[in-house]
């Protein structure tokens, strides 16, 4: 009989060595916020998980965040736990196609059911089900059906967790997020354009390690990596408290890797793990590189304004909006000093 | 949308629109008023000299009254330039004015702003308590004055709460801070808080009737 090999003896077999991989398991309790005194345990846990079952389904979504999880500087030991999750479904990395995917689909659904983890980026389109289609099943239908013998669904990006540029105004195919449509199953977001490598496969180390999925916040995410802002982690922070800005992308502040603040930075109202867990391996992240923080791991990213406005500026309408206000007021003057005058005018006459 | 964005969009949208209107109402329905005719011949030519005159030296106490009005005069000075100084030095609310105005200015460290504004609530707290506690203060307050209190000091402690959090989430405190300053634009036409512009009025007013009389300003 085949037995599944564990976790422990798959990174073994692939020359991960022992100091490597505790250190891994020290990162991540410490991503997850859990003391010291866990770490063997997520190393015992992880080491003797067998292989848990992933359905990856990609819906309206542009690929990113497959690229940012495989392009994860390999060879990342989240990298390689990554590899070692039974990943028996993805439309990119999967060699087969057409009805032989969708039966590794429906196998992998059976064999697992109740265990299997669903993986989701991409929204769901939901203005017509002919917008986007898999092997002629449409996403919603794909989606029901499998999440359906789950034991949780992660929606990766935000994309899948709050309708990301396909839902952005004017929202032509009706996009709607995972949580949106999955109400009976735990549902957890790791928004991001696209997400922090790290962030997701801890998010799977903590559901091998401790079989439960982390706390989540106000829009579903986990609270370890998205607890903080942007703003409160910043390196640049303490130019910000000073009044030292850069005003232009070229400018003696730019150059001074002063704060982004006044160039658009959504820094203050972003919540993600990117000024701490960086990217491409720890080496930066954008503000680093002297770009403002989009705000691209929160709901309705694209619609709150220019990238490069200012969070403390306004929309106050338009110009007509202002002449009209303007107009009302003196129109309004002129009547109260008008119906003043005429009371003066009779007081004067009655004597 | 959420909250950040309708204090952003709608509710300040409305607001300004809401101060303009107000504001020009106000004013033009003073300004507009039937004056009472003087018959009387012009004692001094120069009425324009003589507001200009009155609006610069009501700013200070009359030699007679400073002793009394000592302590309410220099609070009130350290209430209205702390907030001169949050308002307009604060780089978030310069970044505010110039997205409207187009015109910007260098702004002040915010620990610096955070100490003006923190002595400017304390001056704040300070003024209401003599204002309930005065035996003669308390008689002629009304409404119009505490819940004026109360919506000039909101935007102030709802912006200095922010660096602090007390766990509550920043965009929900920017949201709030942003609400506060729009029940600020609001009221502040249709109340005693109005005296940001009839003050220069009424004061003007005044020194052009005295000029014209010869009184000595």
């Amino acid at each position: 009989m085949k037995t599944i090999p564990t976790l422990g003896e798959i990174l073994q077999a692939q020359g991960v060595s022992r100091r490597g991989f505790m250190k891994y398991c020290a990162a991540t309790a410490s991503l997850l916020a859990l003391p010291p005194a866990m770490v063997p345990r997520i190393a015992q846990a992880l080491e003797q998980a067998r292989r848990p079952s992933v359905i990856w389904l990609s819906f309206q979504e542009c690929t990113g965040c497959t690229e940012s999880l495989t392009r994860s500087s390999s060879p990342t030991l989240e990298g390689l736990i990554f590899d070692s999750i039974s990943l028996d479904y993805h439309h990119t990395l999967q060699a087969a196609s057409g009805d032989a995917a969708e039966a590794a689909r429906h196998a992998a659904m059976q064999e697992n059911m109740g265990k299997y983890l669903v993986l989701v980026d991409g929204s769901i389109p939901m203005a017509n089900p002919g917008y986007s289609t898999i092997a002629g099943i449409s996403n919603y239908d794909m989606l029901m059906e499998t999440v359906e013998g789950a034991a949780a669904v992660v929606a990766i990006g935000s994309c899948a967790a709050f309708g990301g540029i396909p839902g952005a105004n004017p929202n032509p195919t009706g996009a709607v997020s995972v949580s949106d449509l999955v109400k009976d199953k735990a549902v957890v977001n790791v928004p991001g354009c696209p997400p922090i490598p790290m962030v997701i496969t801890a998010v799977l180390a903590q559901f091998l390690t401790f079989g439960q999925l982390p706390d989540l916040d106000v829009h579903g995410r986990p609270v370890a990596f998205f607890g903080q802002t942007i703003h409160d982690r910043c390196y640049r922070r303490p130019f910000y408290e000073q009044g030292k800005f850069a005003e232009t992308f070229d400018d003696e502040g730019a150059r001074k890797g002063w704060c982004l603040y006044k160039l658009g930075c959504k820094g203050p109202i972003t919540y993600n793990a990117c000024a701490t867990v960086k990217w491409n391996a720890g080496t930066s992240f954008p503000i680093e590189s002297g770009h403002p923080c989009l705000g691209c791991s929160e709901p309705g990213f694209w619609d709150k304004g220019g990238f490069y406005n200012p969070i403390s500026t306004a929309d106050i309408g338009s110009g007509a909006g202002l002449a009209g206000a303007a107009v009302a007021g003196v129109a309004l003057g002129a009547a109260a000093a008008t119906l003043s005058r005429k009371r003066q005018q009779k007081t004067i006459k009655e004597g | 949308m959420d909250l950040l964005d309708f204090a952003r969009g709608p509710a300040l949208q409305v607001a300004i629109y809401v101060f303009i209107a107000g504001s020009l109402w106000r004013i033009l329905g003073v300004l507009l008023l039937q004056r009472k005719p003087d018959h009387s011949e012009a004692r001094q030519s120069g009425g324009f000299r003589g507001a200009l005159k009155v609006i610069w030296s009501r700013s200070f106490t009359a030699p007679a009254f400073a002793k009394q009005t000592k302590y309410p005069k220099i609070l009130g000075y350290i209430l209205h330039i702390g907030l001169f100084i949050t308002v307009f030095f604060f780089v978030p609310h310069i970044v505010f004015i110039k997205g409207l105005f187009g015109i910007g200015w260098p702004g002040l460290p915010n620990n610096a702003i955070y100490f003006v504004g923190v002595v400017t609530v304390a001056v704040g707290i300070a003024l209401l308590i003599r204002r309930m506690t005065h035996p003669v203060l308390r008689l002629i307050s009304n409404f119009d004055d505490y819940f004026s209190w109360l919506v000039t000091m909101l935007p102030l402690i709802t912006g200095l709460i922010m660096p602090i959090r007390f766990g509550v989430r920043y965009e929900t405190l920017l949201a709030i801070h942003i609400l506060s300053v729009a029940l600020l634009l609001i009221w502040l036409p249709f109340s005693k808080l109005a005296h940001t512009y009839f003050v220069f009025i009424s004061r003007g007013t005044t020194g052009a009737l005295l000029e014209r009389r010869g009184a000595r300003t």
